[in-house]
């Protein structure tokens, strides 16, 4: 008996589904793992003293209290306000059909993939002294950050809490309302705490985003506010104080965990339903508010996202008032006969090959991740596995100038002599996007009910066989809003930290910010023709990317 | 079907991908394998250039393969080269500036070595008397003004940095904070050459009181708020004092007249002087040395301006022709010890960042 308890348990251990957690475990142990452990270890550790904790330097500096205080706070507004402007517009889209909804949502997307000093110019077009936008000036630092932050992320949430609540039952609703309840109290008591899940995933994915921002803070913030990522970078790229940039590295990695643990622990008990497919819910606009209520919500949506990017547009068309195509001819010439001269079509397939590339490690690690935690939910009860989940959100979280300078003074001996390799880049995006993939199908993996992989094992189906034939197309949907999200990723990732600037393999955000380190007209007409040539590649990716989704929702 | 077809796109993005890298290095081991050709490594910023004839002549000259590592701003390519000491990532340094000397000879990582040309090098350009860095380029950083602004409004354009803090000035300069940007560093040490370290801080309050707009590096200050190159208010940006050269080499229609003007005279100009040197430990000894030989020759000094709007070093290089016409050398530019910056550099952003950003 006793023996055969054993047998039982060890064989768990030899489960596909468990081994497949070692292909996460161990990418993660060698591409992040080990470079923090390195950087860390040099920066507490030079020359095997112990530097003392700069805890007092910390503590004892009110700027640094700030700074912290400062992180938390911006994040937090700006969560609440991306959410306040995408819940009536995922409404909207979740409920209704209607004509060109596709192309919004894909405009939405695309603020995602802009680096933040072209975002920058973009703003100052439209709410600069001489701004487009209907003469609204912005000048406060703080609004223009957390205008920022809902112009990035307001896509990331409409498409979670939209998708979600497009495969709500209707029925539900429906007999709520035959025993008298009111829109409100259909919204409130039975809509609201079944869209938890979706909200809550929404908002811890934003959360991180706005709590580990950089380029938007420096640039449009500038000097006088700071966020903890902002401050790592100033310590560790031009104050070269190691141990305190490590230390804030810790600081906010063992926030980001805390939150993220704290976010598991709840979702895990929130209320599970079986979803339906989206078009089953949707309806025709028919009575004038409603058609008023999506005039206004398309609205909306192109007066947050697409006015910005339409003053881009109008930057790379115009000179001194007329229209011209030069800045675009330029970009096919090298005036300097410069080796970093970078021609269009190279950086548009380098940036191709890189997040196509990074999206395959993405997906076959967040797969395996995935799995393998909901594996371990069923099978094990011990609460240790309650931690890989928030484990894998980390890296989204953790200082790139920190990660960069750990991976050169660890990759640096065969067999790992990667810190020149090309392979570091897709790498090193790849380590970003994998949570969204993870985030993306656990919740659509762990709503797939166990006796179905129970009956096809019964009759003979292998572990393998059960997630060809049933896992995978039930998660098949989640598995493209993850990709979108990965794939966009590494499309807009600039990655000074680690060295991407070789002439042989240039991408487009490198050629952005080559135009834009140096004075001249054409220089800056240049980046916004690049600029607008990433904008029209990364919807080109989305329509592409979601031709693959059979249909109904995204269900994160 | 559409799934099918996806898939099969992103693995052949994957397979011309790794085909891709894979004939590169094919290519390098071919043409290693034909004549044996070694590869030179030079680490360096962001800001690097140099033209496509200019490598081809190297790479002639040296019977070796160049190979540049861009790593990041000046600073964080500097501690990258600092952290990989032992086990360096290239060949040679290049661009460690004045700011940031004391930090570079401190880490103990280069190997003194006086390239041929030397001697016609500007000694006051020499910041090390051992050689272990040896200066490449300099480039004056100062206030640029858009010329057709000031006409507009018919103020005369400021002549010195006491001018700035006049009423007249009011609400017309962008800075950069020097604690994330090297220009803005540089010019907080210009204002400390000019009135002292005693004196400076009150310089720079009163510019506050002057509404002096600060921003976190270059780009936002040029692209983001210098009327002459955004949709910005600020007439008054601190750039170098080679700008107007590239506003007009990057011109449309190549200008007559510079649209942008620098103030250079009384000391108001910091001049920053870019190094390189040889990396302890590199494998390639000789060759790293005829490197910086090559670095200080004729064809790559002529190469610099064009390239990366500074000025060459050595003072035989033949400036090219919008670089003689537009940009402007400063007679009597602003200097400090870099022993005095690398002991007082964090103490003066210190107190800069009190006076102005609290």
């Amino acid at each position: 008996m006793d023996r055969h308890i054993t047998s039982v348990k060890n064989r768990r251990y030899l489960h596909p589904y468990f081994l497949a957690g070692l292909v996460p475990a161990g990418f993660f142990l060698v591409f992040y793992v080990y470079p923090l452990a390195g950087i860390f270890l040099k920066s507490f550790l030079p020359e095997g003293k112990l530097v003392l904790l700069p805890l007092d330097q910390i503590i004892s500096s009110p700027r640094m209290m700030k700074i912290i205080w400062f992180t938390f706070w911006q994040a937090g507004i700006s969560t609440l306000l991306t959410l306040v402007c995408a819940m009536p517009c995922a409404f909207v889209l979740s409920r209704y059909a209607f004509r060109g909804k596709r192309i919004i949502k894909t405009l939405a997307s695309i603020p995602f993939v802009l680096p933040a000093v072209v975002v920058a110019a973009a703003f100052q077009a439209c709410f600069g002294t001489r701004g487009f936008f209907f003469g609204v000036q912005i000048n406060s630092p703080i609004a223009l950050i957390l205008l920022a932050h809902v112009f990035y992320n307001f896509s990331v949430m409409l498409r979670i809490i939209s998708g979600f609540w497009s495969s709500l039952q209707g029925r539900i609703r429906e007999a709520a309302m035959v025993l008298g309840a009111s829109p409100w109290q259909v919204f409130l008591t039975i809509t609201l705490p079944l869209l938890k899940p979706a909200i809550f995933a929404a908002c811890s994915l934003v959360f991180i985003f706005c709590f580990s921002s950089f380029g938007i803070i420096l640039i449009l913030g500038g000097p006088t506010v700071s966020t903890i990522e902002a401050e790592i970078y100033r310590q560790a790229a031009h104050l070269f104080n190691l141990p305190l940039a490590s230390f804030l590295s810790i600081l906010q990695i063992g926030f980001t965990f805390a939150l993220m643990w704290l976010y598991t622990s709840f979702t895990r008990r929130a209320v599970r339903f079986s979803p339906e497919g989206e078009q089953v819910n949707l309806k025709h606009p028919v009575c004038l508010w409603e058609k008023i209520l999506i005039a206004g919500v398309v609205l909306f949506i192109l007066l947050l996202c697409v006015v910005p990017l339409l003053a881009l547009v109008t930057a790379s068309l115009t000179h001194g008032g007329e229209w011209t195509v030069s800045f675009y001819t330029a970009l096919f010439e090298n005036t300097s006969d410069s080796i970093f001269y970078i021609p269009p079509f190279h950086a548009i397939k380098f940036s191709l090959l890189f997040a196509g590339t990074a999206l395959l490690i993405a997906l076959a690690t967040g797969v395996c991740a995935a799995l393998f935690i909901r594996f371990s939910d069923q099978k094990f009860s011990n609460r240790w596995t309650s931690l890989f989940d928030p484990i894998f959100m980390l890296p989204l979280s953790t200082s790139a100038v920190t990660l960069g300078f750990g991976i050169i003074i660890t990759l640096d001996k065969p067999p790992l002599n990667l810190r020149t390799s090309i392979f570091l880049i897709p790498i090193a995006h790849a380590l970003v996007g994998f949570p969204f993939v993870v985030r993306a199908i656990l919740p659509a993996l762990r709503s797939i009910p166990d006796h179905l992989a129970d009956a096809a094992s019964l009759l003979g189906a292998s572990p393998l066989k059960i997630f060809r034939f049933i896992d995978l197309p039930l998660i098949a949907k989640s598995l493209v809003a993850g990709s979108v999200f990965a794939f966009t990723i590494s499309l807009g990732e600039f990655g000074a930290t680690i060295f991407t600037a070789r002439p042989e393999t240039p991408t487009i955000p490198v050629a952005i910010y080559r135009f834009l380190g140096q004075p001249g007209v054409m220089n800056y007409g240049q980046a916004m023709a690049i600029s607008t040539i990433l904008m029209i590649v990364t919807a080109l990716s989305f329509v592409v990317i979601e031709s693959f989704r059979i249909d109904s929702s995204e269900g994160f | 079907m559409k799934r099918t077809f996806f898939l099969i796109m992103i693995s052949l993005m994957v397979v011309s991908f790794f085909a891709c890298s894979e004939n590169e290095q094919k290519k390098e081991t071919a043409k290693n394998a034909a004549v044996d050709i070694p590869t030179i490594t030079i680490m360096t910023h962001d800001s690097f250039s140099i033209s496509k004839a200019v490598v081809s002549k190297f790479e002639e000259k040296l019977h070796a393969r160049l190979v540049i590592l861009k790593s990041g701003d000046a600073g964080e390519a500097l501690n990258k080269a600092i952290l990989s000491k032992n086990n360096p990532l290239a060949d040679v340094f290049y661009g460690v500036d004045n700011t940031f000397l004391s930090r570079a000879l401190k880490a103990d990582m280069f190997v003194p070595y006086s390239p041929a040309n030397l001697d016609a090098v500007d000694t006051a350009l020499k910041l090390d008397p051992e050689n272990r860095l040896v200066p490449v380029d300099f480039g004056d950083v100062c206030l640029n003004y858009d010329i057709k602004w000031f006409d507009a409004h018919q103020i005369p354009p400021p002549a010195m940095l006491e001018d700035l803090i006049k009423p007249l000035y009011k609400d017309l300069t962008v800075v950069e904070n020097p604690a994330t940007s090297s220009p803005g560093l540089a010019f907080l040490l210009a204002t400390i050459s000019r009135f002292g370290q005693d004196g400076y801080l009150e310089y720079w309050q009163k510019l506050k009181a002057n509404n002096v707009l600060v921003t976190n590096g270059w780009k936002e200050a040029y692209w983001g708020k210098f009327t002459a190159a955004s949709e910005g208010d600020r007439p008054i940006v601190v750039s170098y004092a080679s700008s107007p050269a590239a506003e007009v080499f990057y011109a449309e229609k190549k200008p007559d007249k510079a649209p942008t003007g620098v103030v250079i005279e009384n000391g108001s100009a910091f001049r920053q002087i870019e190094f390189a040197g040889i990396l302890k430990g590199t494998p390639n000894l000789l060759l790293a040395q005829k490197a910086m030989d090559f670095l200080l020759s004729p064809s790559f000094q002529e190469d610099i301006p064009l390239q990366m709007f500074v000025f060459p070093s050595n003072k035989e290089a033949v400036l090219p022709k919008v670089f003689e016409k537009y940009a402007h050398i400063t007679e009597a530019p602003a200097l400090l010890d870099p022993q005095l910056i690398g002991t007082q550099r964090d103490a003066w952003i210190r107190e800069w960042t009190d006076t102005l950003l609290q």
